[in-house]
């Protein structure tokens, strides 16, 4: 099957990449930024997937189908950037599917739409509307491109498109939301509150993306690893200092003194927890994760400590 | 660490022999954590003895696994019973078993309470929770009265107010049994005379009861715990409401009847001086 990967050169796009290659694909990517030492069998284009370049691809080598992940999720970029980014990426490729006859799509979004409230259930389905929209407004833009990959399922039907929900990546790459937020020795918490965490090595990660296109997929499903820890174990089990913080305080705290800097929204992601149930996807497609939890914690925690 | 210093050896025992799968960490998939279970309910363990000397009728009713629904009437004032139900449930049902409460809203966004609570299993009452925790053939503990029940005065004690529906519906669309109980005393241990309205609404709890000697602080009176055999009801929950409020209305007559068993018992209890003096139910 010929692949083509939008935002190749994340850490996540590198690994489902080379896991696409692994089970004899044919893989192209398409991303603004470098990956220099891409495998040979990988055909990049460098450009902006809103641009006329990335369309030509979709003209020239005829995708049989696309995995989406170039998206923006840094929170501290621009607002504006990251929506045209998120959103107007969304249509674009929406719309190339479509034209171009891709006969798969795969959108991969987080677990986090769901959001973290203090009346939210523990292990959301995909039945639930994402919250996140209320509960952390940041994340308003991401939601938006999310429900919006989602209607490609009924506006092109033809088009078998499938939107994960995956739970946070965690691994020796160090890359993501959780990797940032657990990156510093000490990591801020706010004081009487210990959720639980859900996350997946970004191995299982990059697994699942490739499964969900070889089980040809249609739908939503959120993508769970092992079970959820509370989030003082997790800073403890990678080798971090839990620091509360009375609530009041936290978000002056956070981006000084040497801790993350979240935006201020996050709080409640790290005062409730964002817990989904992944049985739906893997029903749908036998999907076991490889890494349990303190496998998964370990690999993050033993590249940091080569690091320091 | 902290368990060291608490931890009792019968509680330590129950909590061993609890159904619930605990991994490596001594956590379920619902976070709860085997060391806080048993540091939580040590400290209730001696309430449970010792201060409101709680004794137990119709233990055997309460069902030895699968799920199950234990619903019953809530005391004025704090939820003295709905600990002492947990703790009864834990020391005194063979089996023991885990009574997870509903629990009202707002304890979820108090620092700590919420931390506990999400530990040793007692969740925000969501039917999505119950549902879950029901599929998953756990032991639910739901107070059909909610808030309204804990909002009681003194002169209205062991009136039961308008109960919910929504656990009937819950109950038989996943072919739930109920185990009626009351729970006697609650109402004598915090007589609630007023409510602090304008304060909770700043701490966002439903109420702030005030009793006659100003704290809210239960005083030492000896608590029954009574439960009836469980009861069925047919249906997938899709019921009008007609149908699913003559099921509900069957649950609070039983409630009732133990109720009136309860106090009954209790009159008797005093006249023959088995509990002590001080504790009387003047109606």
């Amino acid at each position: 099957m010929k692949v083509l990967i939008t935002g190749i050169s994340s850490r996540l796009g590198r690994m489902v990449a080379l896991e696409l290659l692994d089970g004899d694909h044919q893989v192209l990517g398409i991303d603004r930024r470098h990956w220099p030492d891409a495998p040979s069998g990988i055909e990049m284009v460098r450009a902006d997937i809103r641009k006329r370049p990335a369309e030509d691809v979709f003209r020239k080598s005829r995708p049989d189908a696309v995995i989406h992940l170039a998206t923006v999720t840094h929170l501290s970029r621009r607002t504006e950037d990251r929506q045209r980014i998120n959103l107007v990426g969304t249509r674009t490729i929406i719309e190339h599917c479509a034209t171009y006859g891709v006969g798969q799509a795969v959108f991969v979004g987080r677990h986090t739409y769901y959001g973290a409230d203090a009346e939210s259930p523990l292990y959301h389905t995909e039945a639930e509307p994402p919250m996140a929209v209320t509960t952390y407004p940041e994340l308003a833009d991401l939601v938006a491109a999310d429900l919006f990959a989602g209607s490609a399922l009924w506006r092109v039907p033809e088009l078998d498109t499938v939107v994960l929900r995956m739970a946070y990546l965690l691994g020796p790459s160090r890359a993501g939301t959780l990797a940032a937020y657990l990156g510093g020795q000490r990591v801020p918490t706010v004081l009487g509150f210990d959720p639980l965490f859900q996350f997946i090595h970004e191995k299982d990660a990059a697994r699942a993306i490739v499964l969900a296109l070889s089980k040809r997929l249609r739908g939503v499903f959120n993508v769970t690893g092992p079970p959820p820890v509370p989030l003082s174990l997790l800073i403890k089990a990678t080798g971090r200092k839990n620091l509360p913080v009375l609530e009041p305080f936290f978000n002056g705290f956070t981006g000084r003194f040497g801790l993350p800097s979240l935006p201020p929204g996050a709080v409640n992601h790290v005062k409730y927890p964002v817990v989904v149930d992944g049985a739906a996807f893997r029903e749908a497609t036998g999907f076991e994760p490889d890494f349990d939890e303190i496998q998964t914690m370990e690999a993050f925690a033993a590249v940091d400590d080569r690091w320091r | 660490m902290m368990r060291r210093w608490v931890a009792d050896d019968e509680v330590e025992a129950a909590v061993d022999r609890l159904d619930i799968p605990f991994n490596r960490y001594g956590l379920d998939p619902y976070g709860i954590s085997r060391d806080h279970l048993v540091t939580f309910f040590s400290m209730l363990a001696p309430f449970y003895r010792n201060y409101f000397k709680v004794r137990v009728f119709g233990a055997e009713h309460i069902p030895d696994a699968g799920r199950t629904m234990m619903i019953g009437n809530h005391s004025g004032g704090l939820p003295v019973d709905g600990a002492m139900v947990l703790t009864s449930l834990l020391l005194d049902a063979t089996p023991p078993r885990l009574g997870q409460g509903m629990v009202e809203k707002f304890a979820n966004r108090w620092p700590f309470v919420s931390h506990w609570f999400s530990r040793v299993g007692q969740f925000t009452g969501l039917p999505e929770h119950a549902e879950r925790l029901l599929n998953d053939e756990r032991c639910l503990m739901v107070f059909p009265e909610g808030a309204r029940g804990t909002g009681k005065l003194y002169k209205d004690r062991y009136q039961l107010v308008r109960f919910g529906t929504g656990f009937m519906r819950l109950a038989l669309s996943t072919n739930t049994p109920i185990v009626p109980f009351a729970f006697i005393g609650g109402e004598e241990a915090i007589p609630t005379i007023l409510h602090l309205k304008r304060l909770a609404r700043m701490v966002k709890a439903p109420y702030i009861p005030i009793s006659p000697y100003i704290l809210p602080v239960p005083l030492p009176i000896s608590c029954q715990i009574f439960y009836s055999e469980p009861m069925e009801f047919e249906g997938d929950g899709t019921e009008t409401d007609e149908v699913v409020l003559g099921y509900v209305d069957q649950v609070r007559r039983r409630i009732e009847s133990l109720i009136d068993e309860g106090r009954q018992w209790r009159r008797d209890a005093l006249d023959k001086g088995i509990i002590g003096a001080g504790e009387e139910d003047k109606s």
